[in-house]
């Protein structure tokens, strides 16, 4: 899907020539370069570069977590003030990368997931945690748990839980299994993936895992030093028809490792 | 046929808890020559505790017991701890995870290579920063004058993983044992840190023994691979063959990555038997 064909439909998040740098005089440096991009409504958006591209500070920025930057971000149809508002956290949210770190240890999961709750002023709290942790697979019985009696696997299903028990349109996803094993990765994107589509969620994901990127995305932007390089589809990605040297150097540094001898 | 450098036979670890015996690792055995060799498996499968028994770096209060742990013909278990120190760095050394935890955050990089060569090579100051110098062009870093002036948090994480590198290999070991040394890395720099590591165990003539969980890169980069599962050695197969692996285990850690060839709407979760538990080790022997 190219932006031209966005153009008809629901646009939920766009950013025009966003500009975010850090630092002053002679330290200053430039993180993200006149980015632009739209997604549409329900649909899984992917970036992906290396470290320091400039791809976490993008998705930190749409969060409300970097107040200085020059550009506009749209999210349905009106810009976002500098200064997010109660209303935008209601319907974008967060799943960070570490789910050791991103979790209370000393709240038990149902506080985790009661607190939005009570932010937002939402009623039957008792009744949409369950719900909640029935749909990221978690019985009631995790209610009472604290997060040193979780699995890594079961703490990013809770941090999952977190974000969706206020039902936002908008899923921001910082590499959500990279600190995972193959087999819990593996759940952690069905679960994803069945979430989607139940709930018609938008997503926006940052990884450096372009097979976990491509899995879970409908089109993927390739970022390097700070600018989006290239958008392509997934089945692009799959056939590797890039029109960058930059991607192509890129997908073939992911496919693998070969030997010098 | 050439004496393995490793001989490994039943090793178990076992750690005492408040919740009762934990069994790390039960009864595992393998050998190790000159080559490649790669150590797959989930978290809490051993990988870990197994290359750390090789030092002996298992903390205290597990119990370890093995039938043989011979290195180079030395006895790993009965050796005194005078004796490990002069093994340790030198002769078997250990590459870790992440260079932030793992590098002295107070001392200059350089003096921190430095200290790793004086401890076992007796050399006044001037030759070991001029082979530290060395090693740091070694493992292409382009400006080693300024690198190895600089601190731990001055340095990028791919950097910092191959200076930890360049101490590890600047004593020339036998034997070097990685532990995800690239997982915290992305992946040009992984593969620039995988070159280099090749090339150095290739020239040199030395034993590695790679521990990750990425499985296509373990198939790529190592020569054989061992894979793990509840602290055993569930399967043992030349890489270049973990694509058409036998044990159930080895084929759900496969199917479970998404791959960029074969799309599929659901990934297959390993469904696991308690028969892995017990069941032998698939062995197949390189061709």
């Amino acid at each position: 899907m190219m932006p031209s064909q966005i153009l008809g439909k629901d646009r939920i998040l766009e950013a025009v020539g966003l500009h975010v740098s850090f630092g002053t005089g002679a330290l200053s440096t430039v993180a993200v370069d006149d980015v632009s991009f739209v997604i549409a409504r329900g649909e899984a958006y992917g970036l992906i570069g290396e470290s320091g591209c400039g791809k976490s500070t993008i998705l930190r920025t749409i969060a409300g977590l970097v107040e200085t930057y020059d550009g506009a971000l749209l999210f349905g149809n009106r810009e976002l003030p500098r200064k997010r508002d109660k209303d935008f956290f209601r319907r974008v949210q967060m799943v960070f990368q570490d789910p050791y770190g991103s979790l209370h240890p000393r709240k038990m999961v149902e506080s985790v997931l009661a607190e939005p709750l009570a932010i937002h002023r939402f009623d039957n709290p008792r009744k949409r945690i369950d719900a909640v942790l029935e749909a990221v697979g978690l019985g009631p019985a995790f209610r009472f748990r604290y997060p040193h009696e979780l699995s890594g696997g079961q703490r990013q299903r809770v941090a999952i839980a977190r974000a969706l028990v206020i039902e936002p349109e908008v899923l921001l996803l910082d590499e959500p299994t990279s600190a995972l094993d193959v087999s819990v990765q593996a759940e952690i994107l069905n679960l994803l993936k069945t979430l989607r589509r139940e709930r018609n969620v938008t997503y926006f994901m940052v990884s450096h895992d372009i097979a976990v990127i491509t899995h879970l995305c409908d089109r993927i932007a390739v970022m390097a030093e700070g600018r989006i390089i290239e958008e392509m589809t997934a089945a692009d990605v799959r056939g590797g028809r890039a029109r960058e040297p930059y991607t192509r150097t890129f997908l073939e540094a992911s496919a693998g490792y070969v030997t010098a001898s | 046929m050439v004496k393995p450098l490793l001989e490994v036979e039943d090793l178990n670890i076992s750690f005492h808890g408040g919740r009762g015996v934990t069994h790390a690792v039960r009864g595992v055995s393998f050998c190790i020559g000159r080559e490649k060799v790669g150590i797959v498996g989930e978290s809490g499968s051993g990988k870990s505790q197994t290359g750390r028994a090789m030092l002996r770096l298992t903390p205290k209060g597990a119990d370890i017991t093995a039938k043989k742990l011979s290195f180079d013909g030395i006895d790993l278990l009965a050796a005194t701890e005078p004796e490990m120190r002069k093994i340790r760095g030198k002769r078997i050394s250990m590459i870790l995870q992440d260079p932030k935890f793992s590098l002295n955050p107070l001392m200059r990089v350089g003096q921190q290579i430095v200290e790793a060569y004086r401890v076992h090579t007796p050399s006044s100051k001037a030759e070991a920063r001029d082979k530290a110098m060395a090693m740091l062009e070694a493992v292409n870093i382009r400006n080693p004058q300024r690198v190895f002036e600089l601190l731990p948090h001055e340095v990028s994480g791919g950097m910092g993983q191959r200076i930890m590198i360049a101490m590890m290999l600047i004593l020339e070991p036998d034997l070097i044992i990685a532990d995800e040394p690239t997982s915290a890395l992305d992946v040009t720099v992984r593969r620039q840190v995988l070159t280099i590591l090749d090339e150095l165990v290739t020239r040199r003539g030395a034993g590695l023994m790679f521990i990750s969980h990425d499985l296509n890169l373990v198939a790529d980069f190592c020569d054989r691979v061992l894979v793990m599962y509840a602290g055993r050695i569930v399967e043992d197969i030349p890489a270049r063959d973990l694509r058409h692996a036998e044990h159930p285990y080895t084929r759900a850690l496969l199917d479970s990555l998404p791959r960029l060839d074969r799309p599929v709407d659901m990934l297959t979760v390993p469904k696991r038997d308690p028969a892995w538990l017990t069941s032998p080790t698939i062995r197949r022997a390189s061709t």
